[in-house]
């Protein structure tokens, strides 16, 4: 098996990691006792995937704790606030319907990240398939979850396009992933009697974003609330 | 037990209730369409709901430290344990379902106050040792009141406990282990661990219920194989466990009075403050209504949610009785639950 390259096992491991983050902050807020139970299982498998990534470039909690702000190489769309439960369903579906085409597509090569993918893509289908029943249930539901599920997908489009821009290290045809997306997207949206979102899926204001460690304003408040109890006790084991 | 309810009260309930009586006494279990006394469901139907309750509200003192766990570990390990506990929710509120109360009835009454949990979860956690000294002392002692419950004469009921006990003493484990490795980490973290089970360990010996003298429905659920042993019981139990489990820890119990009573082979205890008790059962505990609000909080703001689910099933139902089928379906294969709500 070939090393791993470092750069991109971290711009996955941070997007799992901060997604399972947000996730992990519905924990006893959730509409429903089983989306408790799917929240929470969600942030788990991404936990679990965040973990195998980041110990693939270093120690995972040095790498999750110690790092400041412009060292991460996250999507901004993982950082975003939870927001409301359309603004969180709305997110898993833009997320895991990137996460699932890209690991199946990683899952072919011979690094340490294709042994990952390969494994987790059975628990991001799950993921995938959560985030669009939802998407149906609150797109087709009534006519306030139309409203906000329809609000949710058009704030969060903006972060959607940084997903596509090459990641250092792999080799994938980002052109055919965007294409797929988003043909799935639009699918799942249409039949929801939702509108795919018209407007762009960058700003310019993100000077590619992310993945290049230019992060938005939540995300060192995010940071702040991970990692003051590991920075406070420095050298500590827990 | 067969007996089935009778269709309409025309029969003899004297008759139902004398084999009822010799069925619990037998150890036989009583399911969901067995004859029992009304007395029997009510009493079933209150205890499994506040357990349900405690659980679901049980959930918050320790969620309020998964976003700051201080290792990837730790995070993963707590986020699995305040699942858990929603999962046990869920099966307690079934077990009350086949009583014939909704769920939907139970949250009610949880936020409406008319039912109450466990007074325990009205103490806030404060630092992060206080989510071992939860796992430790407060899964420990739920363990003590509950594992005689899988052996409850109402089968539904048992069989959740018999799943709940097993990932409860896994809690308590992997509490005491979280301790642990602050004992013996620096001194602050000891001294965090230390602190933390000085204000947890008074709180979970009033979990048992108040003392014997005091219980209210006690001795009837005694007879009817509900409860096995008496508050005061299952309390000294704990408290023997506890003892030698706080010296492997190296920590202290914050009790002068704590003695091993050779000549009832038990440690003797000093007296458990219930008037502090008797205050946050009435509502005065630090976090009463901070836990009940948000608990309807969230209720409140996800009914557009749990609205819209229903509105969707509801069309899905429509549509499949037309004849409609969807041009794509992007959740085949998908094997979740159709109605959620
Ligand atoms: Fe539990
Ligand atoms: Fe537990």
């Amino acid at each position: 098996m070939n090393p791993a390259p470092a750069s991109a096992a971290l711009a996955l491991g941070d997007d799992a990691l901060l997604l399972s983050h947000r996730l992990g902050e519905w924990a006893g807020h959730a509409p429903v006792l089983e989306e408790e139970l799917a929240l929470a299982n969600i942030a788990l498998d991404l936990l679990g995937q965040a973990r195998v990534l980041l110990s693939l470039v270093g120690d995972e909690d040095e790498l999750a704790y110690l790092r400041e702000e412009r060292a991460f190489r996250n999507l901004q769309l993982v950082e975003q606030p939870r927001g409301d439960f359309a603004h969180t369903i709305a997110r898993q579906l833009y997320f895991s319907s990137y996460q699932r085409l890209l690991y199946e597509e990683l899952a072919q090569g011979d690094t340490a990240i294709a042994e990952l993918a390969s494994k987790a893509v059975k628990e991001v289908d799950y993921h995938r398939d959560h985030a669009e029943h939802w998407t149906l249930r609150l797109g087709d539901g009534t006519a306030e979850s139309h409203q906000r599920m329809q609000q949710a997908l058009d704030a969060l489009w903006r972060y959607t396009g940084e997903a596509f821009e090459p990641i250092e290290g792999l080799t994938v045809n980002w052109a055919t992933l965007r294409a797929r997306w988003t043909d799935r997207i639009t699918t799942v949206l249409r039949q929801a009697t939702l509108t795919v979102p018209s407007g762009p899926q960058s700003g310019s204001w993100a000077a590619g974003g992310g993945r290049q460690g230019v992060q938005t304003e939540p995300f060192g408040r995010m940071l702040a609330e991970m990692q003051h109890l590991h920075r406070s006790h420095p050298g500590a084991t827990w | 037990m067969t007996t089935m309810a009778p269709d309409a009260g025309t029969q003899d309930d004297v008759a139902y209730e004398a084999q009822f009586n010799a069925a619990v006494t037998a150890e036989e279990r009583i399911e969901p369409r067995d004859w029992m006394p009304d007395a029997y469901r009510a009493s079933l139907v209150r205890q499994i709901a506040q357990h349900a309750h405690s659980e679901i509200i049980g959930m918050q003192p320790e969620a309020n430290w998964i976003t700051r766990a201080p290792s990837l570990r730790r995070k993963a390990i707590l986020m699995a344990k305040v699942q858990d506990e929603a999962g046990h929710g869920l099966y307690l509120y079934s077990a009350a379902e086949t009583l014939g109360t909704s769920r939907d009835e139970l949250l009610d009454r949880l936020h409406s106050g008319r039912q109450k949990y466990s007074s325990i979860f009205n103490y806030p956690t404060l630092t992060w040792a206080d989510v071992g000294a939860i796992g430790w002392l407060v899964d420990g002692a739920a363990i003590t009141n509950q594992v005689p419950l899988c052996r409850c004469s109402y089968g539904p009921y048992a069989r959740a406990m018999v799943r709940i006990c097993k990932e409860e003493s896994f809690h308590q484990r992997q509490g005491y282990e979280l301790l642990l490795a602050l004992s013996q980490g620096t001194e602050a973290q000891h001294a965090m661990a230390q602190d933390a089970v000085n204000r947890w360990w008074w709180p979970s010996l009033m979990m048992f219920g108040p003392p014997d003298d005091e219980s209210a429905h006690s001795a009837q659920s005694m007879a009817w194989r509900i409860k096995r042993h008496s508050n005061d019981e299952l309390r000294q139990r704990f408290v023997d466990i506890c003892v030698p489990q706080a010296d492997s820890l190296g920590l202290t119990l914050p009790d002068p009075d704590l003695t091993w009573d050779e000549e009832r082979g038990h440690y003797a205890f000093g007296p458990i403050d219930w008037d502090e008790f008797r205050e946050v059962l009435r509502g005065n505990g630090p976090c009463n209504e901070q836990r009940i609000n948000q608990r309807r909080t969230a209720h409140e703001e996800g009914a557009w949610v749990r609205e819209a689910a229903t509105a969707y099933a509801t069309k899905q139902a429509e549509r499949s009785r037309h004849g409609y089928r969807a041009p794509h379906d992007p959740q085949q294969g998908d094997t979740q639950e159709e109605d959620i709500a």
